[in-house]
């Protein structure tokens, strides 16, 4: 199969402005979750089907592409989303987050500081921050036109009552401009601090639950936190064991039967961009 | 006095039948009025109407409220009214889990409330909820369990102390002691009663148990097929009906 | 401080064919402050109801009954209700109680109704039920399972707990013995002397001819069926 075979980026021309004019919304809206006819997609749901929509829509033949999976280029999701836009769209691809004009993401932002005329845009499984504790949608909905987030706190003296400590460690809740509070997908809550006071536009799709909402550049975003526990980013306490990194969000891999265990970056380019400029690790070969 | 809650010809239909119909009443600050009826007779219609989870088709209920005095209400947009709702007011259902949230801890349960008006403080939050669960004789050690975990009784208690937390003037109760065993119903009307007394609070309370009203309310309501038939002082219209249903519906109740 | 203008009481029971039963017709009285009248008349005469609807609990049919300045037959139930509370004390011939309360705290429960103090409306408790000798270690227990006489006693005590300046006493020394007949007859003395208007039901003759300034035969105000 060809490249010409489907429309540019894959969805139709209509599709497309239909999510553009979601995103749109989003964007006057931030934080606000807009509803959005969502296409099937050949893939499975839980496979970054809002992601990849919401890249489609905002995809020029000028744009060079970069996707990442838990901040790797390399793992099966992000090669095969990449490769779908290089033959649906055409459109020059690249693993530098500097060089990328648009950034599909799941789970992860890039250590890189974005920059203004970037987009990033994250793959959502579940936008509804309120969904655990209540499950009704017309309930949640009135919760937040009404902004009443008495709830969401519930959820943070929960943690507080069970571990001691708030032990939320991803999908930590925001506050969108002291206004809308957001589901901010499933990255880690050492990431919270990067969505605040971004230079680029930030887009989140929720594929099986039609949703999209945004970011605008420098927009105000703070996680929720008690005055007695304030919100921390935390990561594991260890440099980086190929480039020494201390500052990047790390993986733990297991090395051997043994037991054996080595902390490596989380965002595989940041790792090689600093190994290329001769940054060692303990554990580097 | 002004009257904390005036209620002006409420009316509800279902279509062509009646929920209820041409209810006036005012309720002072520290009343506590019972309305009793039997099943259908509109009584939780009327419950619901006032406490704004149904919109009537007629009439008036003007809350007095703390900033700006007499208020219908009925009129007053969505977000104040729900304000009122986690504030001033209170609603005990009959059914515990429909007034719990069954999977948040006691404490958190207590809590939301609190923070639902902007209590930010962990420490403040956790120390009024276990203040609270010792004044429903609720054992400390349970703050952290679910409400799944506790009895009929104490899921009722810990429905109650969610509610007042906030230190509401209006309790709206639907049935509270409905659905438990007759020794925890006494436990729970005394523990009622004392709260009512100590809080100064003003209550309206759905029941068709009369020993219930007897024990806690001032004034009495007597409802059928959602018409008023008689009100007045609890045990005046139990010891002295005057109207032939209220008759019945004292004859009616088994001594023991 | 009690006073009755052509107060009548009828009884219509609906559920009996309608049948109404005259009970009371035009009855006046008054009762001044540091009086005790005693209410006579042949059982069935209405006694018991003229007493319950001087309380507000007989709802009377026509007529003005004035406590404490408020029409009773006229007034709100809260205004019956503050009146109760502040002014006017009833010692029925029954103990009515929530279940679990302990009898200290039942006896307290009119103090703390008018805003006295814990300690204080207990300590006021503690000496009317020793003065009545009801053992101490039933103070903490609830009153619902007590004999006749104790509950009687502890309703008696209830009854005295606050000054009220009108009191409805129903038959307050039956099934008592002579020691603690003779403390309520004191009680009801000391009522008298700082100025309480009582209206009593006595069977008890000679407690009667005690306490009571003067008798009033309900017999004479039943309507000649009943005669």
């Amino acid at each position: 199969m060809t490249g010409d075979s489907y429309n540019f980026a894959y969805l139709d021309e209509q599709t497309k402005r239909m999510i553009r004019r979601a995103i749109l919304k989003g964007l006057a809206v931030p934080g606000y979750q807009v509803p959005f006819a969502s296409r099937e997609m050949p893939m499975p749901y839980g496979w970054g089907t809002g992601g990849v929509q919401v890249s489609a829509a905002v995809l020029t033949p000028e744009d060079r592409f970069k996707v990442i999976d838990q901040g790797a280029d390399d793992t099966t999701n992000a090669v095969s989303i990449r490769s779908f836009f290089q033959r649906t769209a055409g459109v020059e691809t690249t693993t530098a987050t500097e060089e990328a004009t648009v950034i599909q993401t799941r789970h992860r932002i890039p250590e890189a500081p974005l920059g203004e005329g970037q987009i990033l845009v994250y793959q959502v499984p579940i936008p509804e921050p309120l969904r655990f504790l209540e499950p009704r949608e017309s309930e949640t909905r009135k919760m937040h036109s009404l902004e009443e987030y008495g709830l969401m706190h519930v959820k943070l003296y929960e943690d507080i009552s069970r571990h001691g400590h708030i032990a939320t460690s991803y999908a930590y809740p925001v506050k969108v401009e002291a206004r809308y509070v957001m589901d901010p997908s499933p990255i880690p809550k050492f990431d919270n601090p990067k969505l605040n006071d971004c230079p680029a536009i930030q887009l989140f799709g929720a594929g099986r639950e039609q949703r999209i909402y945004a970011l605008p550049p420098y927009t105000r975003v703070t996680s929720l936190d008690f005055e007695d526990h304030p919100f921390e980013a935390t990561k594991a306490d260890h440099p980086c064991g190929l480039c020494g990194a201390g500052d990047s969000y790390l993986d733990e891999v297991i090395v051997d039967d043994a037991g054996g265990r080595m902390f490596v970056c989380s965002d595989t380019d940041y790792c090689e961009s600093r190994q290329r400029q001769s940054h060692r690790g303990k554990d580097a070969a | 006095m002004t009257p904390l809650l005036s209620v002006q010809g409420v009316a509800k239909r279902y279509g062509a039948q009646i929920g209820c119909t041409d209810v006036s009443f005012d309720l002072y600050p520290g009343e506590v009025m019972g309305i009793v009826g039997e099943s259908g007779s509109g009584k939780s219609t009327l419950l619901n109407c006032m406490a704004g989870h149904l919109s009537p088709d007629a009439g008036r209920v003007i809350f007095d409220t703390r900033a700006e005095g007499p208020r219908d209400t009925l009129t007053m947009s969505e977000p104040e009214r729900r304000m009122l709702g986690r504030t001033d007011w209170a609603f005990v259902h009959q059914h515990a889990r429909d007034g719990l949230r069954m999977g948040v801890s006691a404490g958190g349960n207590v809590g939301e409330r609190l923070m639902a008006v902007g209590a930010r403080h962990y420490g403040d939050i956790r120390h009024k909820a276990l203040d609270w669960l010792d004044r429903v004789e609720i054992d400390a050690g349970r703050v952290d369990d679910r409400p799944t975990t506790f009895s009929g009784g104490m899921q009722q208690r810990l429905q109650i102390a969610r509610n007042l937390v906030t230190g509401p003037r209006l309790v709206f109760m639907d049935e509270p002691t409905g659905g438990l065993d007759v020794s925890v119903q006494a436990r729970l009307l005394d523990l009622l009663r004392g709260l009512v007394r100590d809080m100064g609070l003003s209550a309206i309370i759905v029941t068709h148990d009369l020993a219930v009203v007897r024990l806690l309310a001032d004034r009495l309501m007597v409802m059928k097929s959602g018409h008023v038939v008689e009100a007045g002082l609890t045990d005046q219209v139990l010891d002295d009906p005057q109207h032939a249903y209220t008759q019945l519906l004292v004859s009616s109740v088994l001594q023991v | 401080m009690i006073e009755l203008n052509n107060v009548s009481k009828t009884f219509t029971l609906h559920n009996q064919g309608g049948a109404v039963i005259e009970v009371l017709n035009d009855v006046s009285l008054r009762v001044a402050p540091g009086e005790c009248v005693a209410l006579t008349g042949a059982s069935g005469s209405g006694k018991s109801s003229l007493m319950r609807m001087i309380y507000g609990n007989y709802r009377a049919q026509g007529g003005a009954i004035r406590v404490g300045g408020i029409d009773l037959v006229q007034a709100e139930p809260r205004e019956v209700i503050r009146i109760r509370r502040d002014v006017m004390g009833y010692v029925s011939q029954f103990l009515r109680v929530v279940p679990r309360v302990p009898t200290l705290e039942v006896v307290a429960e009119p103090l703390r109704a008018i805003g006295v103090a814990r300690d204080e409306a207990e300590a006021r408790a503690r000496e009317l039920l020793a003065q009545l000798n009801i053992p101490e270690p039933l103070w903490s227990l609830s009153p619902t399972t007590f004999s006749g006489g104790e509950q009687q006693r502890v309703n008696i005590a209830r009854g005295f707990a606050h000054a009220y300046p009108a009191m409805l006493l129903d038959e307050p020394t039956a099934s008592l013995d002579a020691t603690n007949r003779d403390v309520v007859l004191t009680l009801i003395e000391q009522a008298k002397a700082r100025g309480a208007a009582i209206i009593g039901i006595f069977h008890d003759e000679a407690a009667r001819e005690r306490v009571c300034d003067r008798m009033i035969n309900v017999g004479d105000f039943t309507p000649g069926r009943a005669a």
